[in-house]
């Protein structure tokens, strides 16, 4: 049997050069998302078979321009090529460029051949070149670079095969620097740099002293010899800038020999386009058209599979329960585990078809062109143009979207972006809506056409939105962080996007909130099942105490169950907790049983209808089937004896709905992304006081 | 005076000024924004800010705090 040898590879490239596409094609479904201890960003590792002998492990490094890193993102990719202790660090770089913009793809390839580490270009997108008159002299440019080239078409999967073989011999490629930094800057200066590490080439310690904040990994005893070089601060700027230049110059001599474009087969999509996409008018126009269609397409494709889902719930809960002895064991399934796993699943269509939407308009290049036209707006507000990216995300889950903010540069807009996503309504807070809707407002048309139904939900979204642009506006006039930062976006070209990269940008968002939420959801659902289902000792001798106290009284044997049902839950953990609250959420307009929905809301909103399912269930005993709404507009408020969900007390819930920060989950997120319980807590006493202050005025104005 | 990327109009081009060098941010350098290259302005949004530039083969979005810092020679 031949052994087989394993060789870590990593994937370099700037944005938008097809670098994912690659990873894709060489790794397929064998890919995972993991963490980098003790920071955030994902790590997409994969495995690469690349020979009989040969597997590479694989890793996408994030998208940068350089090594010098200006983002979370960028830091990674320092720290994987320099760290040697980092567990991806490379046996092997692809540098994967793109042919159109060659020259700048040059110069962080450049940097990297630089570090005397293996190196490999890969030059994407070949199969364009006739189309763009583009041709370049491969054997020249091998020479040039003193470095093996690929040419590739990720896309058509054209030099796959190529690359391949050339990795197989990556032992005996040159690994001479390009740019001979010393010469030209200060060559006093360079020598003794060169000489702190004698087993470091030039450019890894001169690194090592540009980038000295973000490498935590040296030891002392190699802090102390940089130290030295790192007190000059206006030099070292001096010299990054003298060496970008330098290598520019550098690249621009040998693309003179070795890249020709002939111009007159340029075409003019791209000016054609922005001409009108990025228009002061028809831009916003068309953007607001972008968006009307997403939300569109998200109601309307994600009904059916939601019911489908939901039903599907709820036969399986109905078949186990009729299947299984009664017991403690098959309580906890159909009553805990089953909505549990139900209430995770159901938002799954809504993430899919919104992260679907995200990912095309990111392919195509046309997001780059929303953040520019948003810019300056949302700056007023004190985020970013990239703050638009998160922002619509949070209309599917906060999760994902307040994970999407990672890619904004300046630490203040990120944060004030992070804090104000989860006001934006989220695909969680829609069966709250949709069934509280369904019961207070009736099916009728105002002026003819408009649903009135589907107004409150529209006004719903607006309220959210409204109160995370006021919330932003305060946060930029109240928050005393100073952080400057450069915003410099590309516009990139526009392209048709690709049905792979769409299908796994979609399983990634998925399973980031498969296991950021889903988790954290079904735990919960587990604790309330456990909560109703245990209690005081009154709890356990309810059958006892409601017999007594109908002993004179002449009851069917039916009314008799359900009053110990009834009297179960009230003195059920849970019943406690709902009624300890009860005093504080009565201004609301809410009882005890409300009380206990919205505790169990903090497992995620939509648990609020699943709650009071399960309220309503275990109260009216055998009577499962029977669907929530009905049961909900058939409850009767104690004192008043009218309906428990009338119109003031419906209001009221949705506006509560609409502001306060009820999801664990997204505040598990916050703090891990912003590494502080600040932040969190923050929100969830600002957001919840909103909520109560608001849903409070509402039903005293209304009832 | 001279002039910065933030004077031009839309379709009008100019020539960044070396003495920029020092106002430039390093990541504008490393995107391609470099002394002596060709700038056009191709479109502005609402209030003029950010601007969408091309230079030296890149096309790139910058705030016009950003851009005021540029110096040019106009063409």
């Amino acid at each position: 049997m031949k052994k087989n040898k394993v060789v870590k590879l990593a994937l370099v490239g700037n944005p938008n050069t097809g670098k994912t596409s690659l990873f894709n094609q060489l790794t397929g479904l064998n890919q995972k998302v993991g963490n980098y201890p003790g920071i955030t960003v994902d790590k997409k590792l994969g495995k690469c078979k690349i020979s009989e002998e040969l597997t590479a492990e694989v890793i996408d490094l994030p998208g940068t321009y350089s090594i010098n890193p200006s983002t979370l993102d960028e830091t990674i990719v320092l720290d994987t090529l320099l760290n040697k202790n980092n567990s991806s660090f490379p046996d092997v770089v692809v540098v994967v460029a793109e042919v159109e913009n060659l020259k700048r793809n040059l110069l962080l390839f450049s940097q990297i051949k630089d570090l005397k580490i293996p190196t490999l270009l890969v030059i994407n997108m070949k199969d364009q070149m006739q189309r763009k008159g583009i041709s370049i002299d491969i054997d020249k440019l091998k020479d040039e670079l003193k470095s093996e080239i690929i040419l590739i078409s990720a896309r058509k999967k054209l030099g796959i095969d190529n690359l391949k073989k050339e990795i197989l011999n990556y032992k005996n490629w040159d690994t001479t620097p390009i740019a001979n930094i010393s010469d030209k800057i200060d060559a006093d200066f360079f020598k003794e740099v060169e000489n702190i590490f004698s087993d470091f080439s030039l450019y890894k310690s001169w690194l090592l002293i540009t980038q000295q904040q973000h490498c935590n990994f040296l030891n002392k005893a190699e802090q102390t010899k940089i130290k030295k070089f790192t007190e000059n601060k206006e030099q070292i700027k001096r010299y990054q800038h003298k060496e970008t230049i330098y290598r520019y110059q550098k690249i621009n001599e040998i693309l003179k020999k070795t890249y020709l474009v002939d111009k007159s087969k340029a075409t003019d999509l791209r000016s054609k386009l922005d001409k009108i996409l990025t228009h002061k008018v028809f831009g916003y126009v068309f953007f607001a058209l972008v968006l009307f269609l997403i939300f569109q397409s998200i109601f309307s494709w994600a009904t059916l599979p939601m019911d489908f889902i939901d039903k599907m719930f709820v036969d399986l809960k109905v078949l186990v329960k009729n299947n299984l002895p009664a017991g403690t064991l098959t309580s906890l399934i159909t009553e805990g585990i089953i909505p549990g796993v139900g209430g995770v699943l159901i938002f799954i269509p809504q993430i899919t078809i919104l992260f679907a939407f995200i990912s095309i308009l990111e392919e195509t290049g046309y997001m780059s062109r929303v953040v520019f036209l948003m810019d300056k707006i949302m700056r007023r507000f004190g985020m970013g143009g990239k703050s638009i990216i998160p922002l619509i995300s949070g209309t599917a889950c906060a999760i994902p979207a307040i994970m999407a903010s990672r890619n904004i540069s300046n630490w203040r807009e990120r944060l004030i972006t992070i804090l104000v996503v989860p006001f934006t309504t989220c695909s969680a807070r829609l069966p709250v809506y949709a069934i509280l809707i369904s019961i207070i407002i009736p099916q009728k048309h105002v002026l003819g056409i408009f649903n009135l139904q589907g107004l409150t939900l529209m006004g719903l979204y607006l309220l959210g939105f409204t109160a995370a642009i006021l919330s932003a506006i305060l946060l930029n006039y109240v928050l005393k962080i100073k952080h400057k930062s450069l915003f410099a976006i590309e516009m990139p070209n526009y392209k048709l996007p690709s049905v792979k990269n769409i299908f796994y940008t979609v399983v990634e968002k998925v399973k980031a909130f498969i296991t950021g939420a889903g988790s954290i959801i079904l735990a919960i659902s587990i604790v309330l099942w456990f909560l109703a289902s245990n209690g005081s000792t009154n709890f356990k001798n309810a059958k006892e105490i409601v017999s007594n106290q109908n002993k004179n009284i002449n009851i069917s044997k039916k009314e008799l169950h359900k009053k110990i049902a009834s009297y179960k839950l009230e003195n059920s953990y849970i019943g406690m907790m709902g009624k300890t609250i009860e005093p504080v959420i009565k201004p609301m307009g809410y009882d005890w049983k409300i009380g206990i929905a919205l505790i169990s809301s903090f497992a995620a909103r939509e648990v609020f209808v699943g709650a009071l399912a399960t309220i309503y269930n275990v109260e009216s005993d055998n009577n499962n089937t029977s669907t929530i709404k009905q049961r909900m507009a058939s409850e009767i408020n104690q004192q008043t004896g009218k309906k428990r969900f009338n119109f003031a007390t419906g209001m009221s819930l949705l506006i509560f709905y609409a502001l306060a920060m009820q999801c664990m989950a997204t505040l598990a997120i916050v703090k891990r992304e912003t590494k502080s319980w600040k932040w969190p807590i923050l929100q969830l006493i600002g957001m919840s006081t909103l909520a109560y202050i608001i849903s409070v005025l509402t039903f005293s104005f209304l009832n | 005076m001279g002039s910065t990327i933030a004077d031009l109009k839309i379709g009008e081009c100019g020539i960044i000024e070396d003495f920029s060098l020092n106002a430039i941010p390093l990541k504008l350098l490393e995107m391609g924004c470099l002394p002596g290259q060709e700038v056009e302005l191709l479109q502005v949004a609402p209030f003029k800010d950010p601007l969408y530039i091309k230079v030296n083969g890149s096309y790139l979005a910058i705030r016009i705090e950003t851009a005021e810092k540029i110096n040019i020679i106009r063409l």
